[in-house]
């Protein structure tokens, strides 16, 4: 696996996926515990496993699995938004050995659908191409959506753009109108406090 | 819409990337570590989503703790980098300058060159088929739609961002206003006639 970042034991770390609606995500990661004695990253820590928690733009949970300390998990989205994917290690005992922590690998891959490459190998070359041409429809399915859903924010943010203006607006008229209102009022106000006076 | 066809017509082959999106609280610092041979080239592509002034401080080292790239408050860049060492290059973004605003940061790390899609389409004899070079401008043109479509989504999550500040500053700022009009208005009444109100026994001859 490639990247890879620190964390640490009772740490969560996450990251933010902005994705269209019916996309399938899948990541692949691996974690590794730091060995105090060996002062280097064990090659595998028995027992120990990887909370993934994968939150929907609402708030609802769509994942929350416990996994081994390698694994794969997948989720399709069913609402456009920000999703945010969590990890957090399950590991309970290594909570007061100060300096521990963990090495976590991880590889996400949005939108994409695995071609099914022993599929391709056995049959003929026209049916590889067809086989080919079908993944390269779903591909173009996905920038679609991608599309759909950049649509939809573009009119989130225009209508975010004029509710500013427009507020800018009406409160430029209301304090207007209340600045000339107050202004009459204390000019009266003074006016009648000093008749009762009888400074005027 | 992620490495489309290569992925799909070649699986990874030397050639890899990711891109996180991650949120960047504030004082903190993120850094991520990759194992490179030498010799290859990697891209560092790096934007500030939101947060404060829309800025970050990145720095990029190689194996032996040398930097090889370091910027302060940067907004967006990209960063190429031919490899000459192999061993562990590691990548920071920084947010320590900053004490309330945390930061949300897209970046995508490509590793190699992209092969091409045919697997012998440079050395081969004869010329591609129609349908080999169909594919191959496919291809090409796709990736041109993926970078497209993340510059695109990248600026617009950024300038929705900011025009939602706006909006917010807007609202607070003119609520605000209108209360201390109205807190100014009145005490100005009110402190003028206590000028004019003595409550002195000895009366300054302004009353009666």
């Amino acid at each position: 696996l490639a990247l890879y970042f620190h964390s640490g034991e009772r740490e969560e770390k996450c990251i933010i996926e902005d994705i269209p609606t019916d996309t399938l995500v899948v990541g692949n990661y691996k974690v590794q515990s730091w060995d105090i004695h060996k002062h280097g990253f064990l090659e595998s820590a028995p027992g120990l496993g990887m909370f993934v928690t994968v939150t929907s733009p609402n708030g609802e949970v769509v994942l929350s699995k416990l996994y081994g300390p390698q694994g794969t998990f997948s989720f399709t989205s069913h609402l456009s938004g920000e999703h945010i994917i969590c990890f957090q290690s399950n590991s309970t005992r290594f909570a007061v050995i100060a300096g521990s922590k963990l090495r976590i690998h991880l590889d996400i891959r949005v939108g994409e659908h695995f071609l099914d490459e022993s599929a391709i190998q056995a049959k003929d070359k026209v049916n590889e191409v067809n086989v080919r041409l079908e993944h390269l429809i779903e591909q173009i399915h996905h920038v679609t959506r991608e599309q759909d859903y950049e649509r939809e924010r573009e009119e989130k943010f225009r209508k975010t753009s004029e509710e500013t203006n427009s507020n800018i607006l009406w409160w430029a008229i209301v304090q207007t109108l209340i600045l000339i209102s107050v202004g009459i009022w204390q000019i009266k106000s003074l006016r009648d406090f000093f008749i009762s006076k009888k400074l005027v | 819409v992620r490495s489309l066809l290569l992925a799909a017509l070649l699986g990874a082959l030397g050639a890899g990337g990711t891109e996180l999106t991650l949120e960047l609280p504030d004082s903190a610092q993120r850094c991520f570590h990759q194992e490179l041979e030498s010799g290859t080239k990697i891209t560092l592509d790096y934007q500030v989503i939101s947060g404060g002034h829309y800025d970050v401080d990145c720095y990029v080292e190689d194996p032996n703790g040398k930097t090889i790239y370091q910027e302060t408050k940067k907004q967006y860049d990209s960063f190429s980098h031919h490899t000459e060492l192999k061993g562990v290059y590691t990548f920071c973004f920084s947010n320590e300058f900053s004490t309330f605003s945390h930061k949300i940061v897209y970046f995508d790390f490509q590793v190699g060159d992209e092969p091409p899609i045919l697997p012998d389409m440079n050395n081969r004899g004869t010329a591609l088929t129609q349908l080999e070079s169909a594919c191959v401008t496919i291809h090409e043109m796709l990736n041109a739609v993926i970078d497209s479509q993340t510059h695109y989504r990248l600026r617009e999550a950024q300038d929705r961002s900011r025009a939602e500040e706006l909006n917010g500053r807007v609202s607070y700022w003119s609520v605000g206003e209108t209360l201390i009009l109205f807190v100014v208005s009145i005490g100005q009444v009110v402190l003028l006639k206590s000028f004019f109100t003595e409550k002195r026994p000895s009366s300054s001859g302004a009353g009666t």
